[in-house]
């Protein structure tokens, strides 16, 4: 009985193309190929001017540009860490506006070249990812602060809604089979948003956002995980209730909370908080209060349950 | 043996086949392109070549019901042994590697995590069939009590899959995939039995 090899592999390994490469091709010689589908690799954007250290900052290691590049969840891209890199190249942002309106004497939209030329300062920030890896950015932005003191909120602005772009055709990952609902909601309480640490950040080292890091404009929220840090902003909202966000409302409430700050001692339903891989080494270290920066942020919640609000 | 003479490229075939995905794997590690999280991409990859193993021995007597093909048969075993092979190394890479032997918070992971809690129930239901999988202990229990051992690789495919669904918050049409194939290759073998329930659907592996 002869049979060719490509009748007898079972369909379960059909479902990968590149993992089918592996299994079954090693007597065509896949062994031979070149390094597979691997993501192409980031043009360096615009370098910023005027760029400014700014504290606080760390002096730890920072990751590369190529692992800030190549490792992101941009679920409007895919849901591999590395879809964002083969496909954000598809997001246009330009023209782009973020639209500021809500609880405030003055709402207006911005051209996103006007917010480029607020002063711009670099911000090296651990990053802390719920999925329990971490990374340190320099991040080049301006505090949220700046920019909401423009529209003047008023005293019925409690809470702070983000909204990232949706551009169904530039975005794979969006659409009947996206894996969460889009667009991608965030929020943040008034006071987290003009807390000093918090950034919108327009670039990393020195150079305009990459598209897959968010361009043109980001939120940055170092002591929150890191979904909470809404990417490719068109629309911020002050308000008096807190906004619904993407991930508080998935699978009822039971995956991440509203307030999600890194926090070693409330695990995840699937797994421990304690302890974090750092991009590029490969023992866990333990995971810090606040990321690092209880010192900054604690007394914002003095007095409140940090299991019941997670 | 007849066979196994006319095929003697049969065994040797699958075995580089069977151990190609590791090749590449250590080819990548080498190379440096395992991505910016090689930890988490060999442990991943590892998982996912298990089940791939699981599931084509799985198929195997399958394969002879619908196709009357013989073949699979005589390399059920050699699959089956390496599904063990990547499930231990998947396993060794998140003990080892992942959580760097950090015994308190291995025990916290599979006694309070459903999703680790199954993965390592799956491997548990493997190592029995590992043990037996030798000739001589085909002989010790009896073809029959040997034969109802070894349908503990369903219960083995089926935790695999929940350990798969689980894992993922988002994006399940892959782990969904290897569920349906699993009810397919199970569903053949149900429907053989209620066919013809006095026929054996199955036969010993191989003499050797």
């Amino acid at each position: 009985m002869r049979i060719r090899s490509s009748q007898i592999t079972p369909k379960a390994l059909y479902l990968r193309r590149r993992d089918v490469l592996a299994l079954g091709a090693a007597g065509a010689g896949a062994l031979l190929l070149p390094g597979g589908a691997r993501a192409a690799e980031t043009p360096h954007g615009r370098k910023l001017e005027g760029l400014k250290p700014g504290q606080p900052s760390t002096d730890e290691k920072k990751s590369s540009f190529e692992e800030i590049t190549h490792y992101n969840n941009f679920y409007e891209f895919g849901t591999d860490k590395d879809d964002p890199a083969r496909h954000a190249s598809k997001l246009q942002t330009r023209p782009w506006t973020v639209k500021v309106e809500g609880e405030c004497v003055k709402p207006r939209t911005f051209e996103i070249d006007e917010l480029l030329k607020l002063p711009v300062e670099e911000r090296v920030y651990r990053l802390r990812c719920v999925e329990a890896w971490s990374m340190v950015i320099p991040w080049d932005g301006f505090p949220l602060a700046t920019l909401l003191e423009k529209v003047q909120p008023t005293s019925r602005a409690k809470y702070v809604a983000f909204e990232s772009a949706v551009q169904p055709k530039n975005m794979p990952g969006v659409g009947a089979f996206g894996a969460i609902p889009f667009p991608y909601l965030e929020g943040l309480r008034i006071d987290e948003a003009t807390h000093p640490l918090t950034l919108l950040a327009v670039g990393i080292y020195g150079e305009e956002l990459p598209k897959q890091d968010g361009a043109p404009i980001r939120l940055v929220v170092p002591w929150k995980y890191g979904f909470k840090s809404a990417k490719s902003i068109v629309r911020i909202r002050l308000q008096e209730t807190q906004p619904p966000t993407t991930w508080s409302q998935y699978g009822g409430g039971t995956e991440y909370g509203f307030y999600a700050n890194v926090n070693p001692e409330v695990d995840h339903p699937r797994w421990s908080q304690a302890k974090e891989r750092r991009i590029g080494e490969v023992f866990r270290r333990p995971t810090l209060k606040f990321n690092g920066y209880a010192d900054q942020v604690a007394k914002l919640y003095s007095g409140m349950d940090l299991r019941k609000f997670f | 043996m007849g066979k196994a003479a006319r095929q003697p490229w049969l065994k040797p075939l699958v075995f580089v086949a069977a151990l190609s995905p590791l090749l590449w794997l250590a080819s990548r590690a080498v190379r440096g392109t395992l991505g910016p999280d090689p930890v988490a991409e060999v442990l991943n990859r590892l998982g996912l070549y298990a089940i791939c193993l699981l599931f084509c021995s799985l198929a195997c007597t399958p394969l002879q019901v619908v196709l009357g093909w013989s073949w699979p048969l005589r390399v059920r075993r050699m699959l089956g042994l390496f599904t063990f092979f990547y499930a231990s190394l998947h396993l060794s890479t998140y003990l080892f590697v992942d959580q760097g032997l950090d015994l308190g918070g291995i025990a916290k992971d599979i006694a309070k995590r459903r999703f680790v809690t199954v993965g390592f129930a799956a491997w548990c239901a493997l190592v029995p069939l590992a043990v037996t999988s030798t000739q001589a202990w085909v002989k010790r229990l009896g073809y029959r009590r040997w034969k109802s051992l070894h349908r503990l690789a369903y219960l083995a495919g089926g935790l695999a899959c929940v350990h798969f669904i689980w894992r993922f918050k988002t994006a399940l049409l892959q782990p969904l995939l290897f569920t349906v194939v699993l009810a397919l290759l199970l569903g053949v073998r149900l429907a053989a039995r209620i066919r013809a329930p006095a026929r054996r659907v199955s036969v010993p592996s191989e003499s050797g």
